[in-house]
């Protein structure tokens, strides 16, 4: 292998970038602190999304909103362990698309078939 | 194309030369033994069963799924003699319906899916990137065991009783109306399925992580392109199917009711799941296939292929839309008139990347200097069966004419047009095209040409009069039929037998060529592209050195040819006159040793004569 | 693995000449994994590879779970009065400790992560053994839960069980009245349900709604937490396996790639409870200690 296969090779992501903070042996150490962080951040979230789910929406006319609030904090957990206890923050730019390519596909598969679902006639759509 | 020059360069012979007459003149020095390659590197079952080496696992689908052809090949030879008659006369409603259903699991989930990626991809895609194997070689072994496993289980279940849903399991037919070991069989697709997606994931990870320096992905073989596009499909859509089949079983263990519309179950929510993996999973079909014609195509044009990016992007094209049209397969069930114009639009987009191809493909061919092989014949068959193909599902994705044709005959003409008379023409091409590099052997052109003109000939003679019967109203998956269909069904099963013909010829001819066949050299085509820069058969390791590659795929042209050809005349006159010398210099011996034998001769008649005196 | 094959994948590999800088200094090894596998050129692209294999891997994990909870939410746009009485029949103080539990595991997967990064084998181990922990809590809890649910007749029957098996609608909770504090002559009334008739959900506005439309909640419930279990099965037993390495050396000699591997799946499968807690449990207005609201 030459020093050109070398440098020639390792990119080898679709915009052909490095990754950014590493040591010799390509990857990057988050510090503790980031940890506790993240840890706190998604307990409060559990807490949170207790508290909001004690309460009953649908009661005050609002029968969407519960779901809504359940789900942007599951989103935003989610996020924050992909991007911090997954490492993601730190990688390559490649990494970074294959981790959101599947939630693309994800959002396809619900978006085309809830389509039909939600347009069918009222008296199919039970 | 690579700056390491291809060392033991075999001339090829001229594309003048007469079918039959593409044995390359033997130009093996007389004393070496054969080189190590991946066959003769060593020898044994176990060898085989635990090799890592993609070259081998590639050669170990190709035995099995060709066993799988078998299988489902005899299936529809029963459907098909049965059809001979419009009475049913050979066998029971039940039988029938187990045996169609026989061949679509079979053939789709075993033999069609497999075929190109797992044969033609595992061995090419690390050759064509200059690497030494997949990225992950015992996962590549891991998958070909799912594949056996799967393969018996469902053969098992075929055997002991089998299944009447037809390939697709759809609910509730699978899950209340019929008998039968579905769960087994849905299992060993289940476990079938991550053979196939281990597969993709050896395939994405490869193609990002271990291309050759100064591999670009635009000098990447437009190959490794389409199998990229098909490897995200896999891996995206199959996880689908698994959990579809998952819950199927789960619905006839337990008695969910999740797909039983009498308990508030959604029997379209099985379909719908279930088309997000197979709508794409017919992509996974066919663009391997398109994958084959771009390298054949543009070999044996002589030209470069035309709007090379067009096709790259528009098999990542056909990757996405691909998910996003299952729904043209429920325009008869009570999926909602707006979703059913949604999928229809983009049914209709999804002609755009395909026509691109064909488009480009013919552009290839526009003044090239053609060459009528083997592989090239049946590409050609590809691309006219393909764009009928491909225009009767434009028929179908509209969605008025679809409530016609639906269920008939003319949607089985369709999807066969694409999956045989496209995908199992390209992988025959490939197949053809490849084998040379693959065992090292040529196959007898003549019987080649002759396989690929016949298949073209039975295929059409089988599915034409289907396009018309279906057309005429004549329903599929039925045991009887109207007697009017009768002539049609009659020209089918003829076709039919010709095709049976014109698959056994390959099996025994492509046999015989292992042992018999003339040595091909490493680029009897004379084609770009790193694979024959390499020995035939390659090494277990592929390339002596990494490849360094400075210039794109497909560098063909007319005065290249010129130079190679004189430079292919230069070496035959000089092998002739080396022989012609060789052959003045051993009669000049032979006489000498003659003459010095006679002289021996009538000196021992003389000293036998003074003995005697 | 062929015998005479002049290079194998699992054996000793090609000699350090192939090593990236850097790598072969890291002196006596335990295990040879993190030395150069043959058909890769050198270490970075290996690393990365096998990085890149797994997160797509996780992509056929997020599409699988993705069409059961596409069934979850067509059911429950379907039936939005069923699934609010089942996800009332869940015991929401286990399901509220087992999400502590396993973001916690989640936090010490991270930590032992970084544990090995810094080639810290006690810290490895101590963290590993944390995660076990925790992950063997989270299905004790389920394993509890589970058996309530039995009892309390939630697991539909087994069609060769018989018709009814333990499917009982009758010893359900209601919104308004928990188990504990239910009438006498509403007890009995309940008991008189027939599986596949209707159950009333609210009694103050005489809601009712089909056994069998909760029955598909409780389907998708145990189909969605038992694929979810059995993932959590299987990392603990890799997690097991991998603790064993820990102590015998590996994974803190330079090659921590294992143990970060694992720890993507470990967060990845945190993250399908994240979505499924608030979906299975927490539907809407639910209380926390069994009484009325």
């Amino acid at each position: 292998m030459t020093e050109v296969a070398r440098h020639e090779t390792t990119p080898g992501s679709l915009a052909g970038d490095r990754i950014e903070d590493t040591h010799e042996t390509g990857h990057h150490i988050v510090p503790i602190s980031v940890y506790v962080k993240v840890i706190t951040a998604l307990m409060v979230l559990l807490v949170i999304t207790l508290g909001a789910a004690a309460v009953d929406f649908g009661k005050m006319g609002l029968p969407w909103l519960n779901i809504v609030i359940a789900m942007t904090i599951a989103i935003v957990k989610a996020v924050l362990i992909i991007l911090y206890f997954m490492h993601v923050r730190y990688s390559s730019k490649l990494i970074w698309v294959f981790s959101g390519a599947a939630f693309f596909w994800v959002m396809l598969l619900f978006v085309m078939t809830l389509v039909d679902y939600f347009s069918r006639a009222p008296s199919l759509a039970y | 194309m690579v700056s390491t020059p291809a060392e033991g360069f075999t001339p090829t012979p001229r594309p003048a030369a007469a079918p039959g007459d593409v044995s390359v003149p033997e130009v093996v020095p007389a004393d070496s033994e054969e080189p190590k390659n991946y066959l003769n590197v060593s020898y044994g079952v176990k060898s085989w069963l635990f090799t890592l080496d993609h070259k081998r696992i590639a050669m170990l689908y190709l035995l099995t799924v060709s066993l799988m052809f078998v299988v489902g090949g005899v299936a529809a030879g029963m459907v098909r003699l049965n059809l001979l008659q419009p009475n049913g006369f050979l066998i029971s409603a039940a039988t029938y319906n187990k045996a169609f259903s026989a061949h679509g699991i079979v053939m789709v989930f075993f033999f069609i899916i497999p075929a190109i990626p797992a044969i033609l991809g595992n061995f090419f895609i690390p050759m064509m990137l200059g690497a030494k194997d997949l990225a992950f070689p015992k996962i590549n072994l891991l998958s070909w065991y799912l594949y056996i496993i799967g393969a018996v289980m469902v053969l098992g279940a075929l055997a002991c009783g089998g299944v009447q849903t037809g390939w697709t399991f759809y609910a509730p037919l699978s899950s209340q109306y019929t008998n039968g070991p579905i769960v087994v069989v849905a299992l060993g697709v289940f476990i079938a399925g991550f053979s196939s997606i281990l597969t993709g994931l050896n395939f994405i990870v490869t193609t990002h992580k271990m291309r050759a320096p100064g591999l670009t992905w635009f000098r990447l073989p437009l190959f490794v392109w389409g199998m990229y596009a098909t490897s995200l499909l896999q891996i995206l859509g199959t996880p689908v199917v698994a959990i579809t089949i998952l819950l199927l079983a789960v619905e006839i263990i337990f008695n969910a009711g999740v797909f039983d519309a009498s308990t508030g179950g959604d029997p379209v929510l099985f379909q719908h799941l279930f088309w997000f993996y197979s709508h794409p999973a017919v992509y996974i079909m066919i663009l391997p296939g398109m994958a084959v014609i771009s390298e054949v195509v543009t070999c044996f044009s002589r030209k470069p292929i035309f709007g090379y990016r067009f096709i790259a992007f528009s098999s990542m094209a056909i990757a996405i839309l691909s998910f996003l049209v299952w729904g043209h397969h429920m325009f008869t069930t009570d999926q909602s008139p707006l979703s059913s114009i949604v999928f229809s639009v983009i049914s209709f987009l999804v002609a755009i990347p395909s026509a691109i191809k064909v488009f480009n493909w013919t552009a290839t061919l526009y003044k090239g200097s053609i060459r009528l092989t083997t592989p090239m014949l049946y590409s050609l068959g590809f691309i006219g069966l393909f764009t009928i193909g491909g225009l009767t599902g434009l028929y179908l994705s509209a969605i008025a004419v679809d409530i016609h044709l639906q269920d008939t005959y003319f949607v089985v003409a369709h999807f066969h047009y694409v999956m045989v008379g496209s995908t199992v023409m390209a992988y025959m091409a490939g197949l053809h095209y490849w084998w040379p590099k693959m065992v090292g052997r040529m196959y007898p052109e003549g019987w080649g040409q002759t396989a690929a003109v016949l298949l073209f000939i039975g295929f059409t003679l089988t599915f034409m009069p289907q396009f018309i019967a279906g057309y005429a109203g004549m329903p599929r998956r039925y045991h009887v039929y109207d007697p009017q269909y009768h002539v049609m069904n009659v020209l089918s099963t003829a076709g039919a037998t010709i095709m049976a013909l014109a698959y056994l010829l390959p099996f025994f001819y492509l046999t015989w060529s292992l042992k018999y066949g003339p040595k091909a050299g490493p680029n009897p085509w004379r084609a770009t592209g790193l694979e024959w820069q390499t020995p035939s058969p390659p090494p277990t390791l592929n390339f002596e050195r990494t490849p360094v590659v400075t210039i794109g795929p497909y560098a063909y042209s007319a005065e290249n040819d010129e130079i190679e050809d004189a430079r292919y005349d230069m070496e035959r006159a000089q092998a002739d006159y080396a022989a012609a010398q060789a052959k003045v210099a051993g009669d000049r011996e032979h006489r000498a040793m003659e003459e010095g034998g006679a002289s021996a001769v009538s000196q021992t008649i003389i000293e036998e004569a003074k003995r005697d005196l | 693995m062929t015998s005479k094959a002049p290079v194998k994948h699992s054996v000793a590999p090609p000699p350090a000449t192939t090593h990236y800088q850097g790598e072969a200094e890291h002196g006596h090894d335990h295990d040879d994994s993190h030395v150069l596998m043959h058909h890769f050129d050198h270490m970075e692209q290996q690393r990365e590879s096998i990085s890149l294999g797994m997160w797509t891997f996780l992509w056929t994990e997020i599409m699988m779970f993705s069409g059961l909870f596409f069934c979850y939410a067509l059911f429950r746009w379907k039936f939005y009065d069923a699934y609010l009485l089942g996800s009332q029949q869940l015991d929401i103080t286990l399901g509220t400790i087992n999400t502590f539990v396993l973001l916690a595991s989640s936090m010490t997967m991270a930590l032992a992560v970084h544990a090995a990064q810094v080639k810290n084998r006690k810290a490895l181990m101590g963290y590993m053994v944390g995660t076990l922990i925790f992950g063997g809590a989270f299905l004790g809890v389920k394993a509890v839960e589970w058996t309530a649910d039995y009892h309390e007749g939630m697991v539909p029957t087994f069609e060769f069980m018989g018709p009814r098996g333990n499917w009982n609608p009758a010893l359900w909770r209601t919104t308004h009245h928990a188990r504990t504090d239910r009438k006498p002559e509403e007890a009995t009334r309940l008991a008189q349900i027939k599986p596949d008739s209707t159950v009333t959900y609210d009694f103050k506005h005489k809601k009712e709604v089909s056994v069998q439309q909760v029955k598909m909640y409780f389907m998708l419930y145990f189909c969605m937490t038992g694929l979810h279990a059995i993932h959590m099965i299987a990392g603990v037993a890799i997690l097991l396996v991998m603790l064993l390495m820990a102590a015998g050396g590996w994974f803190t000699n330079g090659n921590d790639q294992p143990v970060e591997l694992f720890g993507l799946y470990w967060h990845f499968v945190d993250i399908v409870w994240v979505f499924l807690f608030p979906l299975l449990y927490l539907i809407a207005g639910f209380s926390m200690f069994g009484g009325a609201h």
